[in-house]
């Protein structure tokens, strides 16, 4: 900052350039404003058709103009959550070994390397998972034993496309997000905390871990960060995950997810009372998204208020 | 050695062989969608199919001459939008650091980043495609600008943090306004990685989907008109994909192809930049 003067402002300050600059500024928090009122009020039909129950019923037929959305929100927590669980420990791993254990030469490029799962396109992933990972999972469910079958997590036909192929996905795109908020709060503690824990003679493992559980609010927060963009993945989900609205607890079923309904059949609601129910869809979606992101950054910034971390942003060379 | 401490070493050992293992585990997807993505495209990538209009089902050959043209009005329309209004708030950002509305600004572009990109094109589609009764090349346009925006304020406020404080002081010492210490000394020191950044950030909405499905939707021919819907790579190979030909399939990949080589080819082009920018701003 530059030197103030009486007034709090520097001498060349001039009005007209925060007034100017600032008009630019108001407009991104207007923007996030705007998008929620306007998704509220084009889903008001539905919103006063269906009330709650619209979230508490699972029978969706548009012919009918029953709508009931639960099987998305079943598909959509359900492929997510599987996916965090999947993908949380590879990412935590991977940045601890990329703030604390990587030779130096290695550590710029490796970061490179995975911060580009992150700038492939979720299309990409989606043409990768028909053509290469589905056939996988096919075998894979045709050579599940038969006593297995039995139990709930693996009914159904082997068809390949469904919630494991799509939680399989989803995992490796969310690998780089929570990999790079959780190496800027392994970078953000202070040094003086592994310093000390090695001094009382501890092991590696056991310095890093007094690391992590200094940083345990951010870890949190970029593991959660994570499960926000799985919420709304798209493309990849929408090719994979077989697209159907049934709630079930098998791995090999096909379900479907809130985003992956929108970008199916949005184009064919002709029915307004149709046409408002999805996008009553993408309100719950982007609220559901806005809360998590919100919580993820308010607790990566509790650890990194000494150090600035970055919420929300993997990709510094990779991908802006 | 005792026990005690043996039984330390060993788990801590294990730890660090399971952070190196997580490192390779998340490089071998990586590696193998390159391998299949470019395995698959690069044969099937010819001077057609970046000349010639798509053709009809059944007839092989042709190409996606229109989606390359269409992805680069989409992504052109979407810098249109972003860019001002991203650098301009990230100038305010940087340089009212402490105020709230700076706070407010950068929250809210955290949040609007998270914001998933098909609920983004859902605003597009109230905002730009109801109105009017009709897809077009402008709602996509906004759908990606919008997703540009908080990319291209967070970007330029560390790039222009990064400019050292002596440079803005020798401005003002000089007597320069604020306004044109900012526009003159400031940007221009920050310039070069503002415009690698703006770079990778349209690389990457070039690749999205999602936003564009039911704004710019999808053409058959070719087409250059803003208000008309209009074709893009991506949109393209996701038709190609679900299809159910063969000669389909192979051009989806060769869209996969352009689309991969483009995102590494900016990615790299950056990477050196910003390095290149951090040895000149050290002191």
């Amino acid at each position: 900052m530059s030197t103030t003067g009486p007034l709090g402002r520097s001498s060349g300050e001039g009005r007209l350039f925060p007034l100017l600059t600032g008009a630019a500024a108001v407009l991104v928090p207007c923007l996030v404003a705007g998008i929620a009122l306007v998704l509220w009020r084009e889903s008001l039909l539905s919103i006063r058709e269906f009330g709650f129950a619209f979230w508490r019923t699972s029978i969706w037929d548009p012919v009918a103009g029953q709508f009931g959305a639960l099987p998305f929100i079943w598909g959509t927590l359900y492929s997510s959550l599987l996916a965090l669980l999947l993908s949380a420990p590879v990412a935590l791993g991977i940045a601890i070994f990329l703030s604390d254990l990587s030779p130096h030469a290695l550590r710029q490029p490796l970061i490179f390397l995975t911060e580009l799962l992150a700038a492939i396109p979720s299309i990409v992933y989606g043409l990768w998972g028909i053509f290469v990972l589905v056939p996988l999972v096919r075998r894979l469910e045709i050579a599940t034993p038969a006593w297995l079958k039995g139990v709930p997590l693996f009914e159904g036909p082997p068809l390949g496309v469904g919630l494991l192929a799509a939680s399989l996905v989803l995992a490796v795109m969310m690998v780089p997000f929570t990999a790079s908020v959780a190496r800027e709060i392994l970078k953000a503690v202070p040094s003086a905390q592994r310093e000390g824990a090695y001094a009382l003679g501890a092991t590696r493992w056991e310095a890093i871990r007094m690391a992590l559980f200094y940083g345990r609010t951010g870890i949190i927060g970029a593991v959660m960060l994570g499960l926000g963009r799985a919420l709304g993945e798209t493309m990849a989900v929408t090719m994979l995950i077989g697209n159907n609205p049934r709630i079930s607890l098998s791995l090999f079923a096909p379900q479907y997810t809130m985003a992956a309904v929108i970008a199916n059949e949005f184009t064919e609601a002709a029915d307004p009372l149709y046409l408002d129910a999805l996008v009553e869809i993408g309100l719950v979606l982007f609220l559901i998204t806005v809360a998590i992101n919100a919580l993820s950054r308010v607790l990566v910034w509790r650890v990194g208020r000494e150090r600035t971390v970055r919420a929300g942003r993997p990709v510094p060379a990779a991908a802006v | 050695m005792s026990w005690n401490r043996l039984r330390r070493k060993v788990v801590s050992g294990a730890v660090v062989a399971f952070c190196a293992a997580a490192v390779v585990l998340a490089l071998i997807p990586l590696g193998f969608i390159l391998f299949f993505v470019i395995g698959h495209g690069l044969p099937a990538l010819n001077a057609a199919f970046f000349t010639q209009m798509p053709k009809p089902v059944g007839e092989p050959g042709g190409g996606m001459a229109n989606a390359i043209a269409g992805t680069l009005i989409l992504i052109g329309l979407a810098a249109g939008i972003a860019v001002p209004i991203g650098i301009v708030s990230g100038i305010y950002v940087s340089e009212y650091r402490k105020t709230s509305l700076a706070s407010a600004v950068r929250f809210s572009a955290d949040i609007l980043n998270g914001v998933p990109s098909i609920v983004i094109g859902l605003f597009a589609y109230t905002t730009a495609v109801l109105p009017f009764q009709r897809f077009s090349a402008i709602a996509g346009g906004l759908a990606l600008g919008i997703m540009m925006i908080p990319l291209i304020v967070r970007m330029t406020e560390e790039l222009l943090n990064l400019v050292p404080p002596t440079l803005r002081d020798g401005a003002l010492a000089l007597g320069a306004t604020r306004a044109r210490a900012v526009f003159t000394v400031i940007l221009s020191a920050a310039l070069p990685g503002i415009l690698t950044g703006v770079l990778v950030a349209l690389a990457r909405i070039a690749g999205e989907t999602a936003p564009l499905l039911f704004t710019a939707f999808n053409n058959r021919f070719w087409s250059t008109r803003l208000d008309q819907p209009i074709a893009s790579l991506t949109v393209q190979v996701y038709t190609y994909a679900i299809s159910p030909y063969d000669d389909w399939h192979r051009q989806a990949w060769a869209g996969a192809t352009v689309l991969i080589g483009a995102i590494l080819t900016f990615s790299l082009l950056a990477r050196a930049m910003t390095r290149r920018l951090e040895r000149m701003h050290r002191p």
